[in-house]
């Protein structure tokens, strides 16, 4: 092997897509690219080959700190029970869209 | 509401068919569309030019679509495909074009049978009845000969289309200014990967240089006017392919300085008495092409697809 061997695998990236009425990118999958650039590209040809999207967001997926499964009830079960967060006591105006 | 169940369900809406880019039937492509010849025109002329154009765009989806489970990774298969179905795409629609523009060039099929005009004309010509560039013939050979060929064809379809947009046949601008936007990708996905492989590896920049000599000789022709072009540009409906070289030469020069390769060799490939793919003489690499595209269809001439 010489200087010029490369990685058997190119880098795995998490791709988030935003729909024509979506708000938000939405997470659609995961490809492998060479850089940012061709990651990109993947994703345009992986994932908005059927008209869906208008805006793609990739990212390496090790940079993406995630929670972990063991730390689910600390984390998650105490908001269960109070139920005085969820803004359900109030009349929402017609005109208030995207709530 | 998102409903985060599916990935997908945010992204369509579903109460339309607006995901679906060609709809969900295949109906007369030029259904609706005013297909009378402008003053000036000839029908038989524009019928073979449309063959000319539209077989460039055939012969390339099918070298694309044989990547199909062969590719160095999926992301790239799926890229060539997609590539490949836009070209089967403008096919599709300049065949149809020829065969409204003159409907003797449709091979004649059993009476009754189903098969569409544009259909027959893709599967029912024999080799010397096609008019495709022989660049496009060229086998895959490996990626970045794949590559090679696909910037030159890109390039040189892309200058072709920008042209056509202002085309005396409305059919053939609207199939151009269509055409732009897909080629305009295509164009940039072979460029950056010719420059990815020309820096990367010495085995990469050693079978990008080879890609380089062997699709070459093929260049000339694409810009050898046959009396038809010349009488189409002419009449205002094709396009004057003199003008495109400069364009062309001035792309691939950007391309290659920024690959750091050196200048493209100036070899041609003979022709046969002056006569190439435009005139219906081609490599012995079409016969293959066809076959492998036709078979199917030809020991069905009643069948519905």
């Amino acid at each position: 092997m010489t200087d010029n061997s490369i990685d058997a695998q190119w880098p795995l990236y998490e791709v988030f897509v935003r729909g024509k009425r979506g708000l938000n990118h939405v997470h659609v999958g995961s490809l492998h690219a060479a850089d940012d650039e061709m990651a990109l590209r993947h994703a345009r040809d992986v994932y908005t080959r059927r008209n869906e999207g208008v805006s793609i967001w990739v990212v390496r997926s090790n940079s993406i700190v995630a929670s972990s499964p063991k730390e689910k009830d600390p984390f998650f079960a105490p908001s269960g029970d109070k139920v005085y967060r969820h803004p359900t006591f109030y009349e929402i105006p017609d005109n208030v869209p995207h709530m | 509401m998102t409903d985060h169940d599916s990935a997908y369900e945010g992204l369509v809406d579903a109460d339309s068919h607006d995901q679906w880019a060609f709809g969900t039937s295949f109906d007369d492509p030029l259904a609706g569309v005013d297909t009378t010849l402008a003053p000036g025109i000839d029908g038989t002329d524009l019928a073979k030019y449309c063959l000319m154009l539209g077989d460039d765009a055939l012969i390339t989806a099918q070298r694309l679509a044989q990547w199909s489970t062969r590719a160095p990774e999926l992301e790239e298969e799926v890229a060539l495909a997609n590539i490949g179905l836009d070209y089967l795409g403008q096919a599709r629609l300049l065949l149809a074009r020829a065969a409204a523009a003159d409907s003797t060039v449709v091979p004649v099929l059993p009476d009754g049978s189903p098969i569409p005009a544009e259909d027959a004309l893709a599967f029912f010509r024999g080799e010397p009845e096609f008019r495709n560039v022989r660049l496009v013939e060229l086998d895959n050979g490996d990626f970045a000969c794949t590559i090679v060929r696909l910037l030159v064809f890109s390039t040189y379809r892309l200058a072709q289309l920008h042209h056509l947009r202002s085309s005396r046949d409305p059919v053939l601008a609207a199939v151009a200014s269509k055409g732009v936007k897909e080629v305009t990708y295509h164009r940039d996905y072979a460029a950056r990967w010719l420059v990815t492989l020309a820096g990367g590896t010495d085995e990469s920049r050693r079978r990008t240089e080879a890609a380089i000599r062997r699709v070459w000789p093929f260049v000339f022709e694409l810009f050898e006017a046959h009396p038809v072009e010349q009488r189409l540009a002419a009449a205002g409906a094709g396009v004057d392919l003199s003008t495109l070289r400069a364009e062309f030469d001035s792309v691939l020069a950007q391309v290659f300085h920024a690959a750091e390769l050196p200048e493209p060799p100036g070899a041609k490939a003979t022709s046969v008495g002056g006569r190439a793919g435009r005139d219906g003489i081609h490599t012995e690499a079409m016969g293959y092409i066809l076959a492998e595209l036709q078979s199917v269809a030809r020991a069905h001439p009643m069948g519905r697809w």
